[in-house]
């Protein structure tokens, strides 16, 4: 029978499991544990806790893909826009290869699109073993069913035993469709992976609850294990003008590319040319920078450092910035190297949002707002006066 | 038009913090919220019923305190509300809640349109709208943020993406994921309170919706979580305060490393 089961006699009553229960759902009677099976997610944050004494134990009975064993290498969803393969592909490869040598299987790489047959040749040089090319006008922009179709048609005709998907909107829209149609698990927007080589399973490392708590989620007993990968996070596979490989172009019948769903237009509306997703420095600002045209001197800073500009959900409110840039959890997550807040008090939306940048810095009036509990170095004071010495003292030194 | 809204009952992650001194989660007070992006969910559903006629049934699995959840819809314009809840879906990861979802949505079956928030956001995954539409074999437009127009069984909307946005056509009935820019959610009316009170919140158990045992709760789940921990805390930053020339001087020479 599958679900949990509290031992009695094995339990203490040290109440460790209802401190690491994150639904509340433990709660202590008469010195024993008592589990409400209406708020348990059957996560398994009490059985680690109470791994010492043993008493609590989730048994899953789960199925298994048949002939789980022929499943061999780990892929990659090379993810193009007009015909360039997307940087967060490079980074996804740079993992796979890691993986795949601890592993010891092969890298390939699916690459969909329409006249980017030459660009497969540059996944071989960041460290694909092989790359299957499906070229088409139908495959030009996303279409989630032929992109899925034929997807699944290629696992299931190679059964590689990991996919690595970028968590971008092109990637969460495609795969998730892919998993539910071969009915094997999906872990969303990883930030770290690892595979147990023995035991052949990857383990698949995200944050949860708004960044607050870090979960690592298994597969085990389905191929392939799927995982999307949060941009900016891995590193780049670096190029090696002597790789060789194998690139197949792989020809399907009009069948494959039938759409309901089709694109009439792409519109690109970034403000500045960097888009704050890809951008290595992001300048950011919140309510205390008081009007739309004073996130000029945002603008100025920003350009200094080849960065892009953010803003706050209330500057956005208040119409000093397009939607797209908002950093938040209504707004992007971002993971630039360097994030400069200027005038954000740093509420927990907005730090779920930007807390994982490499290196945070904050600037504010007030010595007690909650950016400064996270900011690698702050500075108090006034933006205005601050910001413009910042951009000549940048420019000076850069 | 008959359009269906799926939501969850989300712990309010604003009010989720960590103890500095334990490293545990702190989640005495978190009360329970819709999901935020559930709200833009709603309203354009009842937007759409504005404008087109026919009714919006919300949808949502959960536990039985639920419930609460799905009386907000309705005092915000939903019609009708269904809670799927039975302990048999304890421990369900993404591949399950699509799956129950959507044997709820074949259970009632006359719909035109089915509209999700983006995500959830305790889990950000993402993954369980088009997961619904993948289990329905409907076609999906995601991160919808207008829709321009619905006529002669079609739907034009627009899709935001990373750079910018496109527009995207597609066959009625399908599933649609909606992001803030959406629409700006109204308040409930004293009326719509009235009937949140009042409304009987059908609830319907794994038997209900014909759900197959092994492919519900922790059976018909292949992801599991293996552990949770609190990320280390970040060590103090250093603060500059003083003169303005000077606090920049320093904070430069400190970055020197990183700036090359």
């Amino acid at each position: 029978m599958s679900g949990i089961t509290v031992y009695k006699d094995k339990c203490m009553g040290c109440a460790l499991c209802a401190k690491a229960c994150p639904f509340d759902a433990i709660t202590m009677v008469d010195k024993k544990c008592v589990i409400d099976l209406d708020k348990c997610s059957l996560c398994g944050s009490c059985v680690e806790a109470c791994r010492k004494f043993g008493a609590i134990e989730i048994v899953r009975t789960t199925t298994q893909t048949p002939d789980i064993e022929k499943y061999k290498g780990v892929w990659v969803f090379a993810q193009q826009r007009k015909g360039v393969i997307q940087t967060v592909t490079y980074e996804l490869l740079g993992k796979a290869r890691e993986l795949a040598d601890k592993l010891k299987v092969d890298v390939a790489c699916v690459l969909l699109g329409h006249g980017i047959k030459d660009k497969a040749q540059d996944l071989i040089y960041r460290g694909a073993d092989k790359v299957y090319v499906v070229d088409n006008p139908k495959l030009e922009h996303l279409l989630e069913e032929p992109y899925a179709r034929i997807v699944m048609n290629l696992i299931r005709k190679h059964r590689p035993e990991i996919l690595l998907c970028p968590a971008t909107s092109v990637g969460r829209s495609l795969i998730s469709r892919v998993a539910v149609q071969l009915r094997v698990g999906l872990t969303a927007d990883c930030t770290g992976l690892d595979v147990n080589a023995d035991e052949r399973y990857l383990m698949q490392t995200r944050p949860a609850f708004g960044g607050n708590i870090m979960a690592t989620i298994l597969s085990k007993n389905h191929r392939p294990q799927l995982a999307t990968v949060r941009h900016k996070v891995m590193k780049e596979a670096v190029v090696d003008l002597k790789r060789k490989g194998v690139i197949e172009v792989v020809e399907f019948d009009k069948s494959f590319f039938i759409s309901r769903t089709k694109v009439l237009n792409v519109v690109d509306e970034v403000i500045s040319t960097v888009n704050i997703a890809e951008a290595n420095v992001i300048v950011s600002g919140g309510r205390a920078m008081g009007g739309a045209e004073n996130f000029k001197m945002l603008e100025e800073l920003a350009k200094v450092l080849n960065g892009a500009v953010g803003a706050s959900r209330a500057a956005i409110d208040e119409g000093w910035m397009p939607y797209s840039h908002q950093v938040g959890q209504t707004g992007k997550t971002v993971c630039p190297t360097i994030y400069i807040a200027c005038g954000i008090s740093g509420q927990i939306q907005h730090l779920v949002g930007m807390q994982s940048s490499d290196v945070i810095i904050a600037i504010n009036r007030d010595p007690s707002a909650p950016i400064f509990n996270i900011a690698n170095y702050g500075i108090v004071g006034d933006l205005f006066e601050i910001i413009p010495l910042l951009t000549k003292r940048f420019k000076e030194v850069l | 038009m008959n359009i269906i809204v799926c939501i969850k009952q989300v712990p309010d992650t604003s009010e989720v913090r960590i103890d500095p001194a334990t490293n545990n989660l702190v989640r005495d007070g978190v009360k329970s919220i819709v999901n935020p992006f559930d709200m833009y969910a709603i309203e354009e559903a009842v937007r759409l019923k504005e404008k087109f006629g026919g009714k919006v049934i919300v949808l949502t699995m959960g536990p039985p305190q639920a419930d609460v959840s799905l009386r907000e819809a309705i005092s915000l314009g939903c019609d009708e509300a269904v809670l799927v809840s039975d302990r048999a879906f304890a421990g369900s990861d993404t591949l399950a809640t699509s799956y129950t979802l959507s044997k709820a949505i074949e259970k009632i079956k006359d719909y035109d349109v089915i509209i999700c928030g983006k995500q959830a956001i305790d889990g950000d995954t993402a993954q369980v709208g088009p997961g619904i539409a993948a289990m329905l074999d409907i076609p999906q437009i995601t991160y919808v943020r207008k829709i321009e127009e619905i006529k002669d069984g079609n739907i034009t909307a627009e899709r935001a993406t990373e750079e910018g946005y496109e527009v995207v056509q597609t066959r009625l009935p399908c599933l649609m994921t909606v992001v803030k820019e959406i629409n700006n959610p109204r308040l409930p009316s004293l009326k719509g309170k009235i009937k949140a009170k009042n409304a009987l919140i059908q609830v319907w158990k794994a038997v209900d919706i014909g759900a197959e045992e092994n492919r519900i709760g922790l059976k018909g789940s292949p992801t599991w979580v293996l552990k949770i921990f609190t990320p280390p805390p970040k060590p103090k930053g250093k603060i500059f305060e003083g003169e303005g020339q000077h606090v920049v001087d320093q904070l430069v020479d400190s970055l020197k490393g990183l700036l090359h």
